[in-house]
């Protein structure tokens, strides 16, 4: 139990050593223009990874849909920030839009989530895959525009909307919604990283999340012992979709365009790249994989168009080094050999 | 004890890391996070962005081709006003969060001005940012009207509306048909805003469009449907503002239902002969560059591009060697030198791209207020597999 606490303070520790160092290095100009940029992009695809390894690695489900809710929550957040640009203030029109994107992306993970969820294993994949996949394709004929007498819809194409002199198209179908204002930044980014984790840890060291790692272990004794089997599935999903919603705010308030190319599939397979090389169930190597990976194809770009050739080799050697049994006994040695001259030091 | 070497051992880590970390951002501009302000070198700094790899890489390498070509001949010539350039193209994978990576990375290296970036999605979002730091950004094919909305962006290319409007005009002011049916791509931003603006235009040319069928990427393969309605609705000219892939696919299915139309596309169909010549006779296209022109420009220009890159340059070279050369008359318009910042460059610049006149190979240009340049539109036919002229 004691373990388990000190090994959540680490986590929470990392980030905000993390925060530290950076806010450290924004102060006294000796950042490079590329990391700043790089900053709210690793929040984002930190908290995306945090909110996938809930399923994963805690319920047990694999889940290639990840991408087809941040991109509910992104065009959710983007069209709220969009149509109440004139008339809220940023802070709390911000505030306002995070929650939005949550919520919005929680309401489709809990449609999805009931028939979805009576699939097991591979079935389940390919059915989050297939999602993910509609979610995009639908959200790319809605063309959303808005004028003095409200809010027009269709999904034929922009003229179709009949606004009036002053009227503004938000959502333009395949060509998304331009011209989002960058409210996120990197303090607001590590503080819902900071949310995100907190919601995680928590709920996975509660009674429900000790029910949801029983049904990933065994289904058969958890319902034999009267756990709801479909509740827990579904609280775990709802929770993970929500907070990839929340990562696909911090995304469409990062840049000034959005539309639904990024969160195809690829995206939601990258997630569960950060999810795997981490290590499944291990929330601090999420968020350290997701960091690394977003990273290092940017800081290998001296290395010009042999980047995403290098990017991949280091992919696998960083797999095998991880996760390969020999790997693994390898680094079992060396420890206990640091281990034993550490006693024999002290 | 046993922790506190742990403890020292994690320090000393992270000391390490932060050190190399900072050395990165330290390395070529010891300025604030280096936002491209006074570099003591005497040279002009151009940043290009664009897809180098990837499914849009033929774009982007070359733009880079052409871009590189200018920059070596204006530097030959004595450069700027005796300064020389020197220019760096960096990866973005048509991907609009790895062109703001890129954008950064090239700050790092003090760009001081930004010629991309090639495809309109990322444009948007890097010019959002040059606008926010203030750096002027001309962009030598972003189509899309966001790609170019501050006040620092200019565009070398039409816009996508623009390529409607001039289509529409071109096809009434050269007699070329009366009836219009149109096959489009609804799910990209290319081809769609060509077909707004086109339907627009076409009411106040007295086109009357008998029959506009959309397909989408997923769907990309087979028109038979949608030419058979062309067919049935008696049109005189086919419009297809698409990319050339689709298109000779089209052509291709035309042709074996026994349906001839006239067939006018835009510069999206430029490509077409290099990729499959079959079906193309008698093909017409708005495309601002024709590689067999007989002007002296061109000619010199397909020349050089052959010799260098050893294939034929296509429009997107020729969009970033004018760019190139309109950085420079611009820039001599503006008498800037590179110890200035790069805002006040882009406040100089920003003014004397509306004094400037390129006579480039995709035409003379001038550029307005917003951003638009201002060049009279080129036609071809295809005939015996080559570009004629059409006017």
């Amino acid at each position: 139990m004691k373990k388990k606490i000190s090994n959540n303070m680490i986590t929470y520790g990392m980030i905000l050593l993390f925060y530290v160092i950076m806010q450290v290095m924004i102060s006294t100009g000796s950042i490079s223009s590329l990391l700043q940029g790089l900053l709210v992009p690793l929040c984002m695809y930190a908290i995306a990874a945090v909110s996938l390894n809930l399923v994963v690695g805690f319920s047990g489900e694999l889940s290639l849909g990840q991408a087809g809710f941040m991109c509910v929550g992104a065009y959710a957040s983007a069209f709220f920030t969009k149509l109440t640009e004139e008339t809220l203030p940023e802070g709390p029109r911000f505030l306002i839009a995070i929650l939005i994107g949550a919520v919005v992306a929680a309401i489709f993970g809990f449609l999805i989530g009931i028939p979805v969820l009576r699939l097991r294993g591979d079935y389940l994949a390919i059915v989050t895959l297939a999602f993910g996949e509609i979610i995009k394709n639908l959200v790319s004929v809605f063309h959303v525009g808005v004028d003095k007498s409200g809010i027009h819809f269709s999904v034929k194409d922009a003229a179709s909307l009949n606004l009036d002199e002053e009227g503004r198209v938000l959502i333009d179908g395949p060509l998304g919604i331009t011209g989002t204002p960058k409210n996120a930044n990197f303090t607001i980014g590590i503080i819902l990283l900071f949310l995100t984790v907190f919601i995680v840890l928590n709920l996975v060291n509660s009674r429900s999340g000790r029910a949801i790692t029983a049904i990933r272990d065994n289904r058969i004794a958890a319902e034999s012992i009267g756990l709801n089997v479909t509740k827990y599935k579904l609280m775990a999903f709802v929770i993970s979709t929500a907070l990839a919603g929340v990562a696909g705010v911090l995304y469409s308030h990062n840049l000034s365009t959005l539309n639904v190319k990024f969160f195809n599939y690829n995206t939601s397979i990258l997630i569960l790249v950060f999810v795997v090389l981490g290590g499944i169930g291990n929330v601090k190597g999420s968020i350290i994989a997701a960091i690394l990976l977003t990273a290092l194809p940017e800081l290998l770009r001296e290395l010009q168009d042999y980047r995403m050739l290098i990017y991949a080799i280091l992919l696998i050697g960083m797999m095998l080094f991880n996760w390969a049994p020999s790997a693994i006994a390898f680094r079992e040695r060396v420890k206990d050999k640091f281990k034993s001259n550490k006693k024999e030091a002290a | 004890m046993k922790n506190l070497k742990k403890v020292l051992a994690l320090l000393f880590v992270a000391v390490l890391l932060v050190s190399t970390v900072a050395g990165c951002g330290k390395k070529e501009d010891s300025d604030n996070g280096g936002s491209g302000s006074s570099s003591d070198e005497s040279v002009f700094k151009i940043g290009g962005i664009g897809p180098l790899t990837g499914e849009a890489a033929v774009y982007g390498v070359a733009v880079k081709n052409g871009a590189e070509l200018a920059v070596k001949e204006i530097n030959e010539a004595g450069g700027i006003d005796g300064v020389p350039i020197e220019f760096k193209m960096e990866d973005d994978v048509h991907d609009a969060e790895k062109s703001v990576n890129a954008y950064n990375t090239l700050k790092d290296w003090g760009m001081q001005m930004v010629m991309g970036t090639v495809t309109s999605d990322p444009c948007i979002a890097v010019q959002s940012e040059a606008a926010n730091d203030n750096i002027f950004l001309l962009t030598p094919s972003g189509t899309a009207v966001d790609a170019i909305k501050g006040p620092n962006a200019f565009r070398v290319c039409f816009s996508d509306p623009d390529q409607g409007t001039k289509s529409a005009e071109f096809i009434a002011d050269h007699d070329l048909g009366k009836k219009i049916a149109v096959i489009y791509d609804s799910s990209i931003t290319y081809s769609k805003g060509i077909y707004d603006n086109f339907v627009k235009e076409a009411k106040n040319q007295g086109l009357e469009i008998v029959s506009a069928e959309a397909y989408t990427t997923d769907s990309n393969k087979d028109f038979k449907v949608q030419l058979q309605k062309a067919k049935d609705s008696n049109a005189d000219l086919l419009f297809l503002p698409i990319y050339y892939q689709e298109a000779s696919l089209i052509l291709k299915q035309a042709d074996a239902m026994g349906y001839a139309p006239k067939v006018f596309g835009c510069d999206g169909l430029d490509g077409i002969l290099n990729f499959d010549a079959e079906g193309t006779e008698g093909v017409m296209l708005l495309t601002p560059f024709v590689a067999n022109a007989d002007d002296e420009l061109t000619k010199h220009f397909v020349e050089s591009y052959k010799s260098s890159y050893k294939e034929t340059p296509i429009q997107f070279a020729a969009d970033a060697y004018d760019a190139i050369y309109a950085i420079k008359a611009a820039a001599e318009d503006a008498k800037i030198t590179p110890d200035m910042s790069a805002s006040d460059i882009s406040d100089k610049m920003q003014a004397s791209m509306l004094n400037i006149e390129v006579e480039g190979l995709t035409g003379t240009i001038q550029w307005k207020e917003d951003g638009e340049p201002n060049k009279e539109p080129k036609a071809v036919i295809i005939e015996d597999g080559e570009y004629q002229s059409l006017d």
